[in-house]
């Protein structure tokens, strides 16, 4: 597979081999294009759809769509960064999002991504949704108000730790992380070691005793828009 | 209990090969069986069949057939799609609600009957209808309502519900249904007389590129409503590497209004497996499944007769018609109440004994589908053609129908018509042709292709159905002058709400929206910049959306936003002083006035 | 020509928002040059005395008295800016809003850890505003033209929306200045 394969994002010319994704050959060009439920250390879900962009004139997600020869890709232009906006406003209202007391804020992924697009609040009305918080487990506290359904810490549990602690249950709105138990996260054998403890880009799954530690200011995201450390590659 | 339950489950696990791709084989019958799903039962599958038991809970709480809560003996389904309710289901329903004394949603209080709404089961053109259990019961009315429950209070058991039989199979003694084929015109390749075998043998005299050859020189296409070259689809699956390969045949006919492959599976369903066998030696599997939607398990009993019949016969198992090495036979895969599970790869998730979540694509099932072999996934009516160009070959198919559309098209007719009904019509057929044929020449609106197709007004009765202008999966839906277009397209969001897996957010939380903001249109609070939110929010979700179902889902608001604009002007009114007309103060201060006992000063009227 | 005006009022809020819009310290001087202020806990005055080009709303409404306000605020002002996470979005106050509101009166009244209330009395004075069945974003209860995050919005993100408010200017905050939190 080293397949050379050329073609543009922005009108940008890229060089990459073939087998590769869309985000994956941007990110190594310096390009960013906006993703959340994309972990880069777990397989592709596509499921947030922030990382859409318009392959010959289609939309695609830039994380499980490969690059192919000659393929014209749009990223940053008005009407996707609309979606990505209308996208990112629907994750905030579906759940309970209340940043000035939650530990991941400044270090979250969803509210530096609101941030990168210059949200100042979301255009559609709140659902207010009833959600559970599970504080059982002796390390590690869930928080489901705050879950954005990208599915990392169910991957992660699977197919690296090997636990299969979550899995998704119900569906459509009603769809939401359960825990491999009866009810309680005690009852699995979830560790704050394991990679599902680490993967959560909001602070859906949080470990006891560790929040705050970082000063305002200092966090991920204060200073820096998500996305610089790939555009920092750039030459 | 417990140990009965244990026991039990063990059966039914050791049953399934304790195979966990077998998943939905054994928490269909674990339902059946008990009732329900319990979470000690959970954990007693997850055990068997080595998984997590959130893996098995996951998948329960997926499909609607399922249930981790005790349902009754007897569930009464009742379909609430928006043709029943043209139909007058409301009266049945509240003659169901007072006859069991429960509201929809509940269960008796001597745990034996439970009542609920379900979307389309198939029977729009006998509406209203109802599964009970796995009966159909077409044609209901208030007093057939008292009947059926005083019938079912003696025994609690609906297959000995006493009714009327329908036509055709319907009335065979492994169906002993009510619903009638409601076939009201037949034509050349479906259902007219065909010579059973002739195509498979026709088929097995030629190498698998050849019939692949003939079935793209009759330039055959997809009849779920895609329209994908079937020919290609074949070849594709065909030129893929697997060391296994499998074709599958999407009998999950679930868009509302689609109700013709219920009739090909009553009547046809020999043609059905002949082409599927055909597809198989074409693609070069060995296997076969058909995936059919828990509403038509009523057919299961003669499905399987059939497929024995044909082992029998020799047309399915080894060496078919003499053709030495070429095995293929068919296995039945019953669905449990999903409608996402028609689309292609989310049938596979759950074939596979999965959450019927689509799956990314790339790859496509033709190189990784089922279990990662290349697969084809092909609608009941494509199979069926399959059959017949292999019977009459490729010139003879092409010379019905049009140009890029040839064969004939079968139409399952609902609403507001004289004659509702399956129609086997020639591609390229006019609308206004369509609605004199089946007797509502003055609609006001058509559905073409379901709630994910298009709602058009007069204006377009002269455009034709084919794929090139107007593609159907099948359902063409009648709305005569008295309907709401607003209303209708308010309750066709509803099903994509109930109905979307939740996968991904445009189409989880954007449906949401699309339907709170017609609500709020329908209750006369909205305000002319809703419309342009609706277009805006629809586009936005038909854009983003991972798979077939979003990218459709908010077509009843497009498609009615631009043919029937007026029906939403003339709800919408601009707000003058700048408050919100959807805040309602005095539901909001109705809790406090009741527990503060007294009545708000500041807000008095 | 008179200099515009300018109304607020905390609403659900903590008064945060308020101290940070006193928080633009000296600059402040600068802002009584461009406008005047009427309605305000800041200056007292209770009543609107004419016509306001700007208000800014702190807090949301989680009672029948923070509803009037706010409508009154929609009646004086051309341009209403919800100032701060409250205003919103209903923030903190908002997490009741899956509770229904007699047993959050219980708790807080009758039943809470920290109650002592052995008459079991609920506070129910005629002059005490009802409350609301759940905490409404400031948008829900009337048309609210600009948002301004964070709880609170920091000084300079106040400034800024004034400044450019004041002077027909898009309202444009750098990505330091828009914060959640």
């Amino acid at each position: 597979m080293s397949e050379q394969i050329t073609f543009t994002i922005d009108g940008v010319e890229i060089k990459d081999k073939a087998g590769q994704t869309i985000m994956q050959a941007a990110d190594e060009a310096g390009i960013y294009i906006p993703r959340l439920c994309r972990h880069p250390d777990l397989p592709p879900r596509g499921s947030c759809r922030v990382c859409t962009v318009f392959v010959n004139g289609k939309p695609q997600a830039a994380c499980t769509q490969p690059i192919a020869e000659g393929m014209t890709v749009e990223n940053d232009t008005p009407e996707l960064k609309e979606s990505r906006r209308n996208i990112i406003d629907m994750l905030f209202i579906e759940g309970n999002h209340f940043c000035m007391f939650c530990e991941k804020s400044g270090n979250c992924e969803l509210q530096a991504l609101a941030y990168r697009l210059g949200i100042l609040s979301p255009k559609y009305p709140y659902f207010f949704p009833k959600k559970d918080v599970d504080s059982t487990h002796p390390d590690i506290f869930l928080d489901l108000n705050r879950c954005i359904l990208c599915g990392r810490c169910v991957e992660a549990s699977r197919d690296v730790d090997h636990k299969g602690v979550f899995e998704f249950v119900g569906r459509g709105i009603e769809k939401k992380i359960a825990v491999n138990a009866e009810a309680d996260l005690k009852d699995t054998d979830f560790a704050a070691t394991d990679k599902a403890a680490d993967v959560c880009p909001v602070g859906a799954i949080n470990k006891k005793r560790t929040a705050f530690s970082t000063p305002i200011g200092k966090r991920l995201y204060d200073t820096k828009p998500i996305g610089s450390e790939i555009e920092e590659r750039k030459k | 209990m417990s140990e009965n339950l244990q026991s039990e489950i063990k059966a039914i696990c050791q049953g399934s090969g304790n195979d966990r791709t077998k998943m939905m084989d054994i928490v269909r019958a674990v339902q059946e069986k008990f009732g329900q799903v319990s979470s000690e039962a959970m954990d007693i599958i997850a055990k068997f069949v080595n998984c997590h038991r959130v893996e098995v809970e996951g998948i329960v709480s997926f499909y609607t057939f399922l249930s981790k809560n005790p349902k009754g003996k007897v569930i009464i389904r009742l379909c609430n799609d928006v043709v029943d309710k043209m139909a007058g289901v409301g009266a049945v329903a509240d003659a169901f609600k007072k006859e069991l004394s429960i509201d929809f949603g509940q269960t008796t209080t001597d745990g034996k009957i439970t009542l609920e709404y379900t979307p389309c089961i198939g029977m729009c053109d006998q509406a209203p209808a109802a599964l009970i259990n796995d009966e159909v019961i077409t044609y209901l009315s208030t007093d057939k309502v008292k009947e059926i429950v005083a019938d079912i209070k003696k025994h609690y058991d609906p297959s000995k519900l006493k009714h009327r039989l329908g036509d055709g199979n319907n009335a065979d003694e492994l169906v002993h249904s009510c619903v009638h084929n409601g076939l009201r015109k037949k034509g050349p390749v479906i259902f007219a007389d065909y010579k059973s075998k002739a195509g498979l043998k026709n088929a097995l005299a030629v190498s698998p590129v050849e019939i692949i050859n003939v079935v793209k020189a009759a330039r055959l296409r997809g009849r779920g409503g895609a329209g994908f070259p079937t020919g290609m689809k074949w070849q594709f699956t065909r030129a893929a590497v697997g060391e296994k390969k499998f074709i599958l045949c999407n009998a999950d006919e679930g868009e509302p209004g689609t109700f013709k492959d219920r009739v090909i599976l009553t009547e046809r369903a020999d043609m059905l497996f002949e082409g599927m066998a055909i597809g198989g030696y074409a693609i070069g599997a060995q296997a076969g499944i058909l995936y059919l939607r828990g509403e038509y398990a009523y057919l299961i009993k003669l499905l399987e007769k059939i497929l024995k019949d044909r082992r029998y016969k020799n047309l399915l198992g080894k060496d078919i018609l003499g053709k030495k090495g070429f095995n293929f036979d068919i296995t039945i895969q019953m669905g449990a109440g999903a409608y996402i599970c028609g689309e292609e790869t989310a049938l596979i998730s759950s074939c596979e004994g999965l959450r019927g979540d689509p799956k990314t694509r790339p790859p496509f099932p033709v190189q990784k589908g089922y279990l990662g072999y290349p697969t084809a996934v092909n609608n009941v009516e494509t199979l069926c053609c399959a059959t017949r160009i292999l019977e009459m070959g490729a010139a003879w198919f092409a010379e019905t129908g049009s140009k890029g559309s040839p064969g004939t098209k079968l139409l399952s007719v609902s609403g507001d018509c004289k004659q509702p009904g399956v129609y086997e019509l020639p591609f390229g057929i006019k609308v206004k042709d369509l609605l004199k044929e089946v007797g509502a020449e003055d609609a006001q609106a058509v559905l073409v292709g379901g709630p994910s197709g298009q709602i058009i007004g007069p204006n377009d009765y002269n455009r034709t159905i084919c794929y090139d202008d107007l593609a159907t999966g099948g359902a063409v839906i009648v709305f005569g002058s008295e309907r709401d277009m607003v209303e209708i397209a308010t309750e066709y969001m509803e099903f994509f709400v109930e109905e979307n897996c939740g996968y991904c957010t445009p189409c989880r939380v954007g449906n949401v929206l699309l339907k709170k903001h017609l609500d709020k249109i329908l209750a006369g609070k909205g305000e002319p910049q809703d419309l342009d939110a609706l277009q805006e929010l629809g586009e936005s979700i038909k854009t983003t959306s991972r798979c077939g179902l979003g990218q459709t889902s908010p077509n009843p608001v497009l498609t009615t936003l631009k043919n029937f604009r007026q029906s939403y002007e003339k709800k919408v009114k601009k707000s003058p002083d700048g408050m919100q007309p959807t805040f309602d103060i005095r539901k909001a201060l109705a809790d406090a006035e009741k527990i503060a006992n007294r009545q708000s000063v500041m807000f008095t009227k | 020509m008179s200099k515009p005006k300018i109304a607020t009022t905390s609403l659900a809020g903590c008064f945060g928002c308020h101290m940070s819009l006193l928080d633009i310290d000296e600059r402040i001087l600068k802002l009584i040059e461009l406008v005047d202020f009427d309605k305000s806990p800041i200056d007292d005055i209770k009543e609107f005395t004419g016509r306001c080009a700007i208000g800014l709303i702190e807090g949301g409404c989680a009672n029948e008295d923070n509803v009037h306000v706010l409508q009154e605020f929609r009646k004086h002002c051309d341009i209403l800016v919800a100032v701060g996470d409250c205003a919103i979005m209903g923030d903190i106050p908002a997490m009741r809003n899956n509770i229904p509101l007699k047993e959050c009166l219980e708790e807080a009244y009758l039943n809470g850890p920290s109650i002592h209330n052995p008459e079991k009395v609920m506070p129910n004075d005629k002059e005490l505003p009802l409350c609301l069945d759940r905490v409404y974003p400031c948008h829900e209860v009337v048309k609210i033209d600009y948002s301004l995050p964070g709880c609170p919005p920091g000084a300079d993100t106040i400034w800024q929306a004034l400044v450019a408010l004041l002077n027909n200017k898009p309202l444009e905050l750098p990505y330091e200045l828009i914060k959640y939190d």
